[in-house]
């Protein structure tokens, strides 16, 4: 299968589209957490609590007010292997705990992959809903859409004072994390991400990396979310984080201009270096991939490098993870042999555009 | 100091191994200590944020503190102790809200922004929630609406007003 095929059918829709301001959010995500009445948590569930939990999400999406918002499929996690299982979660669609722990797991996915749904995961349910660009309010009404869809045949755990019950306090109430992922190069590049991310978490929201909770951010890349979900409607969380949200978009757009009026010969060094690195490198590890992509990306919005497609950072983020690697070439790889296969296949890719570096 | 192993990153796992008086140490990154196998794998995962939550619910009864009594603490409906949950940080079903509520409502107001549900309210498990919420904001409306002297709306805000506590009433 060539590249181009496989990428057409692997990817996500976030993967592929573009959206509002997506020079530098690259993602907005909804996820809320639901639980069924009068069934234990995942974490004291018995196989019969699994099972009833299973057969009350099936019977919910089979009818006519969930099959309206599209195309779903439920799998079981046991049923898939491994490697898959990785794929989901590499494409944010399922969790880390997901993949290590499959028991009584399983997803229910939209064909277009812009909905998941994780079941008996930490919570009973927990839905996902994922867009390119900045589209938070656009993700919240779909997900809520999907939510009350669901409402329809599930009787939800609901407290008057606490709001939705979950497994862990700290997603009691409304059940909601938005975030959204942000490439912040000349933030970075520029010294001022460490001040900026502080003053993130004195406002009630915090700072991940690429795969949340505990992971680095390489790449330059942040994932910005909301800390509270309880005392705060649904609304007034989306509005909070968006106000955060365009203040950095602003920070980011300020410190590209200065960095190439004051520093564009070192800025389009940099850029062409880690352009013709990936273009002629033939070992590339994970880590730098983000970097020299982060540049690249950079470069194109700069209008330094044309004729790349924009896109080209988010899909290969993707594409180059360990699982993705595997699956594209068909076979268990070593992490030495990935970086040899990682380095091809960016090649490849960056073969498929006209290429052109001004 | 750069870790040992890969010469890379900093060190951040110090670890001293003594086998039959035989004393070996480590200094690793967090990602070669990962690597190393299951003893370096426990001692980097153990403070993990559940552990966290769960050194913040033993914090009210430290010296100074006046707990009301948690230990005795147990839910009737899956039988999770609150001691059980300060060690793994989650609740085992929605019934433990109510149980563990003396001790959960302190947890709450440190983690969350306040104690009281204020967003969605599902249509069928809470439809009288739901219409007192509505109420409350309508209350607020019409209020908000006098002070600007907007009585066409207050007065459409009012009949809306009467129409939910009808419904309520019944």
């Amino acid at each position: 299968m060539s590249l181009g095929n496989f990428l057409q059918r692997a990817m996500s829709r976030w993967m592929r589209d573009g959206g509002p301001q997506d020079d530098i959010i690259l993602t907005s995500r909804i996820r809320i957490a639901r639980n069924i009445q009068d069934i234990p948590f995942p974490i004291l569930q018995t196989q019969g609590h699994a099972n009833q939990v299973l057969d009350t999400v099936r019977r919910a999406i089979a009818q006519p007010a969930f099959t309206r918002l599209g195309q779903f499929e439920m799998v079981r996690m046991s049923d898939m292997p491994l490697l898959d299982r990785q794929v989901l979660m590499e494409k944010h669609l399922i969790s880390k705990e997901l993949v290590d722990k499959p028991r009584h797991g399983a997803v229910v996915l939209r064909d277009d992959e812009v909905v998941s749904i994780m079941v008996n995961e930490e919570d009973h349910l927990r839905i996902q809903v994922i867009m390119p660009g900045l589209r938070l309010k656009e993700a919240w009404q779909l997900a809520d859409q999907i939510d009350d869809a669901l409402e329809t045949e599930i009787p939800y755990a609901f407290h008057e004072r606490y709001g939705y019950l979950t497994a862990c306090p700290t997603n009691v109430g409304t059940g909601i994390r938005a975030s959204v992922m942000m490439h912040l190069p000349a933030l970075v590049l520029s010294g001022q991400i460490n001040r900026i991310l502080t003053a993130i978490s004195q406002v009630g929201l915090t700072v991940r990396g690429l795969y949340g909770e505990g992971t680095e951010s390489a790449g330059n890349l942040f994932q910005v979310s909301n800390q509270v979900t309880l005392g705060e409607s649904e609304e007034e969380i989306i509005a909070n984080l968006m106000s955060v949200v365009q203040q950095l978009i602003d920070h980011e757009r300020q410190a590209r201009r200065m960095l190439l009026s004051e520093n564009r010969d070192a800025l389009e060094d940099r850029i062409c270096r880690s352009f013709g690195i990936l273009a002629y490198a033939r070992r590339m590890d994970s880590k730098e991939t983000l970097e020299r992509l982060s540049d690249v990306r950079l470069g194109i919005d700069l209008g330094i490098i044309k004729g790349v497609s924009a896109g080209i950072l988010k899909e290969l983020m993707i594409m180059t993870q360990p699982a993705f690697l595997q699956k594209y070439f068909n076979q268990e790889l070593s992490p030495a042999e990935r970086d040899v296969r990682r380095a091809a296949l960016i090649r490849e890719r960056l073969r498929m555009d006209n290429t052109e570096v001004r | 100091m750069l870790c040992q192993n890969c010469h890379e990153r900093p060190a951040t796992v110090h670890f001293t191994k003594i086998v039959n008086g035989e004393k070996s140490e480590y200094r690793l990154c967090e990602q070669c200590a990962r690597e190393r196998g299951d003893i370096f794998a426990k001692a980097v995962n153990s403070f993990g944020f559940n552990h966290l939550l769960g050194g913040l619910l033993n914090f009210e009864s430290s010296p100074g503190f006046t707990a009301p009594a948690g230990k005795g603490l147990r839910c009737d409906v899956c039988g999770m102790t609150y001691q059980q949950f300060t060690q793994v940080g989650q609740f085992g079903c929605p019934s433990c809200y109510e149980h563990f509520a003396p001790r959960l409502e302190p947890l709450l107001r440190r983690i969350q922004s306040a104690v009281q549900h204020t967003g969605k309210v599902p249509a069928r498990t809470g439809s009288h929630v739901k219409l007192r919420k509505d109420l409350e904001r309508l209350r607020k409306e019409l209020q908000q609406c006098v002070a600007n002297e907007q009585f066409e709306r207050a007065a459409e805000i009012r009949d809306q007003i009467r129409a939910l506590e009808q419904q309520l009433g019944q």
